[in-house]
């Protein structure tokens, strides 16, 4: 069953929430249960990791390896966020391995189980988001209220702009796509929204949209180091994010953090996950996904299948979001890492910028009181194994024919767990999700323009390597109007076509006379950044300021195979 | 809880499905029929009919644990995994019938070793793009697109159906993503004349089975034109080389390859006089024409239309595969199997082994 292109045009709606009252939410009640939520985590993340490690053997050199790397951590990569009796704990954990790793007289058999016991138990309070409701109104007032001051303070001359209500932060920030059946598919089970992820800002947004579309809020795991910055940790905090550090990556960690996620959503909290694991440093959509977290929510389906029966099983929906970017705050940083990874070249590579509360306050000024549009697309729900779902829930096949979910967690005629299985299922289901991501992926016009500005450069120097071509010196990097408009002409084309066929979507803007688009898209591509990715020079010829940013914006329509009408 | 109730709740007095009544069909099912009840399905009533009324057909012995049926629902309804062995140009149709019956719950393990090739209704135009692997799908692919299953493996390997019949040793490979898969393939048919290996490379071991069947013909012209040994090591160890290249071209590791599946299979088809790909050349070298062969067959030789699709798929994306490309002028630009034979002799090859 695949989905019909939905039309090009925005519309402003208004949704009412589906569970007025916050005392209902699955949020408030799970916080409101945290302390024993918590021992749940840690039992289970205790059990998963004993299913790995049988043995006390084994389980005891886990231990010393996880005990190790923290060390390591707390040495050599100590964050502001870090607990103060960190090293005590460790250093605590360290005595009472040595009494258990010397002892051959069985004496304190069991006491291995005891100890990963406290570090899962630990883990699992410092990875548990605290929600508060009232802090989460405060928040989302602040971003609604604050922002439309703004937007109409900009937008709406004279003094008494600053109250007017003609723009809201809608028009600013378009959300389109399954509005209506995201929040349908929220009553009736539990939705995992998966958004594609470019910027530090994306959590926030998503918070956002999930609060207009009327969604009670969602669960999600954000970057540790997110909490370091005053602001966003404030609204992290406030909007049910947990914890997950990037720099624990030993298996009772991760395996916590697996449990956390499954549990929340075996309690019918609905999920964000950033699949694609960090921000996407070469600006490229998401190709391949970080499965861990998903393949919890695999994990969380077939219990839930294996404690219910067919009737009273609730179903989990996995919901593929992409936002979509004029203008990318980090870029620059971005595709420099992206490069010193590929790297045969040193790049210079500048501190993150962006990582203080003034630098990101300064970019939402700038945002609201300039013309930047974003969008967010909501894809089609669908179900674990990317079959889509109507709006009742129900799964179809690519005939029409109705499934049912539970089948695919069968055997010998009963729910069975095979964790190989789950992981090829996951596999399946990333790629149904990158898929979506493209046919969802709104084409605005600064996209196209960077596409064609750089491959028209890339194929005036076919010879040239990546990174030669980035070094080319400015005066090879223009590019004649009329050449860029003939270009322009036939990819639009082309992209239109992907468009019918459901591959793709469009942006208004990119639609309609062609020079207004064009311009539309050269003023707008990464129009913040001190060096322009893309401009007009005295001649109306199309040049660059900065090779590395115009690759980071051509590289969103990387994947579709336009290259050959360049 | 008795032994009985025990083996119902393992499901393992399911009967096992069988589509296709084949020489390999037959010969699977009475394998799996040792350890299992088999269903087999045919398609024409009259056959159904005619293996319930007697104990061999075609030639093949008939396991008194087989029971012919004419019904994909009760084959659906009855069976969770099932063996479909049959004829690639019939494989799609015959998933269209099955899918309905099918839930995500059933395993599919297929035995056919063809290509299908997918083209927009009113078949092909002259100034339409030539074939890429975006227009061919392996069996496991044509199970996907048209069924809700997912677990899906495939059986290759050295595995003539004749010898398997008089329970000669022999060994196959179950391919498939899902370890599940290849363990109900190991249980279902291993005993102590035939071994099974798995494999997760199911789109390797797939084309193994697919591309030896190009080699086959091309030794059985070999042998029809009365040369020896040397030549048909010379074709074996060349045209492994060419199953590589046109493996890789369609998104096969090499491993699968050098396995029982890839080398194995090779040798037993370019060596026997049983199998049909290697009867399709020799009468061939014989003089005989492709029309009066085919006419003549019982059943079909994947080999031919295999050659038709490959040698597309080499032209266009530029691989060297001078053996299928010969075979195809043999086969349908009426060029003689001695002057194929000259021109591969004069074929400029100077490295042995570059792909390992």
């Amino acid at each position: 069953m695949q989905p019909k292109p939905e039309g090009i045009e925005y519309t402003k709606k208004i949704y009412k929430p589906i569970i007025p009252r916050t005392e209902y939410w699955p949020v408030v009640q799970l916080s409101r249960n945290k302390k024993k939520f918590i021992e749940q985590v840690a039992e289970q993340g205790l059990e998963r990791i004993l299913e790995i490690k049988p043995s006390r053997a084994a389980l005891i050199e886990e231990l010393e390896t996880t005990l190790h790397r923290e060390k390591l951590r707390i040495k050599q990569n100590p964050w502001a966020v870090d607990p103060e009796d960190d090293a005590a704990f460790w250093l605590d954990v360290q005595k009472k391995l040595v009494t258990l790793s010397h002892d051959t007289t069985g004496k304190t058999n069991g006491q291995e189980k005891e100890l990963l016991r406290s570090i899962t138990t630990r883990y699992a309070e410092e990875i548990a988001g605290s929600f508060r409701p009232s802090s989460y109104r405060f928040a989302r007032r602040a971003i609604t209220f604050g922002f439309a001051r703004l937007l109409n303070a900009s937008r709406v001359k004279g003094l008494s702009s600053l109250w007017s209500n003609q723009y809201s932060l809608q028009d600013k920030l378009h959300i389109t796509g399954e509005t209506d059946q995201v929040r349908a598919l929220a009553k009736k089970g539990v939705v995992v929204m998966v958004p594609t992820h470019f910027s530090n800002l994306d959590s926030i947004l998503i918070g956002w949209v999930i609060h207009v579309l009327g969604l009670p809020p969602f669960v999600y795991g954000a970057g540790l180091n997110l909490f370091n910055i005053g602001v966003i940790a404030y609204f992290m905090n406030s909007l049910g994010a947990y914890k997950v550090d990037r720099r624990k990556k030993n298996l009772v960690y991760l395996e916590t953090l697996k449990s956390y996620s499954s549990l929340a959503m075996q309690n019918g909290c609905h999920s964000l996950f950033f699949p694609g694991g960090t921000r996407s440093r070469s600006g490229k959509l998401e190709k391949r996904l970080k499965l861990g977290l998903l393949n919890s929510a695999m994990e969380a389906q077939r219990e839930m299948y294996e404690k219910n029966e067919a009737a009273d099983a609730r179903k989990i929906f996995i919901v593929p979001v992409t936002i979509n970017y004029n203008f990318v705050l980090e870029a620059p940083s971005l595709i420099n890492e992206y490069l010193k990874i590929k790297g045969q070249e040193r790049y210079y590579v500048e501190s993150d910028k962006y990582s203080s509360s003034y630098k990101i306050t300064k970019f939402l000024l700038k945002f609201f009181t300039r013309g930047s549009d974003i969008s967010v697309s909501i894809g089609k729900g669908m179900d674990l194994l990317g079959n889509f779902v109507d709006d009742e829930g129900k799964s179809y096949d690519n005939n029409g024919k109705v499934i049912d979910t539970r089948d695919y967690f069968m055997s010998n005629g009963k729910v069975t767990k095979d964790k190989q299985r789950e992981q090829e299922y996951t596999r399946m289901l990333s790629e149904a999700i990158v898929k979506e991501y493209h046919r969802i992926n709104r084409v605005f016009p600064s996209h196209l323009v960077a596409f064609i500005a750089f491959q028209i450069l890339q194929k005036k120097f076919p010879k040239l390597d990546l990174f030669s071509l980035l070094r080319l010196p400015e005066d090879e990097l223009i590019i004649p109007y009329e050449q860029f408009k003939d270009t322009f002409s036939r990819l639009r084309d082309e992209i239109m076509k992907l468009y019918q066929q459901g591959k793709v979507h469009v942006d208004p803007k990119l639609t309609g006379d062609m020079d207004v688009a064009i311009n539309h898209g050269i003023k707008s591509v990464g129009m913040y950044h001190s060096k322009r990715p893309l401009m007009k020079n005295k001649a109306g010829d199309v040049t660059t300021e900065d090779m590395n940013t115009l690759f980071y914006y051509h590289n969103r329509l990387s994947g579709y195979e336009l290259e050959e009408y360049v | 809880m008795s032994l009985k109730s025990m083996f119902e709740q393992n499901g393992s007095n399911k009967p096992v499905g069988v589509i296709g009544a084949g020489s390999f069909g037959l010969a699977m099912a009475n394998m799996l029929a040792r350890k299992n009840d088999v269903l087999l399905y045919a398609r024409r009533p009259e056959a159904v009919e005619y293996i319930q009324s007697h104990e061999t057909y075609k030639g093949k012995p008939l396991h008194q644990r087989i029971k012919a049926i004419n019904n994909m629902q009760e084959l659906a309804e009855r069976c969770s995994v099932i063996f479909p062995i049959v004829p690639a140009a019939n494989f799609r149709a015959m998933m269209k019938d099955l899918a309905p019956h099918l839930h995500p719950y059933h395993i599919l393990i297929h035995g056919t070793k063809g290509l299908d090739i997918c083209l927009p209704k009113g078949g092909r135009t002259k100034d339409m793009p030539p074939i890429d692997r975006s227009c061919i799908r392996t069996m496991s692919e044509v199970i996907r697109e048209e069924s809700v299953v997912v677990r899906i493996g495939c059986l290759a390997g050295p595995n003539l159906a004749t010898e398997l019949v008089q329970q000669q040793p022999a060994a196959t490979v179950v391919a498939s993503h899902f370890r599940e898969v290849i363990n109900e393939g190991i249980r279902l048919l291993r005993n102590e004349r035939f071994q099974v290996y798995g494999s997760s490379d199911l789109i390797g071991v797939e084309l193994c089975g697919v591309l030896k069947n190009i080699i086959a013909i091309a030794a059985g012209g070999l042998s029809g034109l009365g040369l020896g040994e040397n030549a048909r090591a010379l074709l074996i160890s060349r045209g492994m080389v060419e199953m590589i290249y046109l493996g890789r071209a369609l998104g096969g590791n090499v491993q699968a390859f050098i396995g029982l599946a890839g080398v194995g299979d090779l040798v037993a088809t370019c060596t026997s006089r049983l199998s049909r790909n290697f009867t399709v050349g020799y009468r061939l070298a014989q003089g005989e024409t492709l029309d009066q062969i085919l006419s003549t067959m019982e059943e079909t030789a994947e080999g031919v239309q295999t050659v038709k699709i490959m040698t597309e798929i080499a032209d266009n994306l530029n691989v060297r595969a001078p053996i299928t490309q010969m075979l195809h002028k043999v086969l349908f630009e009426n060029m003689k199997v001695e002057e194929a034979l000259q021109y591969l002799m004069k074929y400029p090859f100077n490295t042995d082994v570059d792909f390992l």
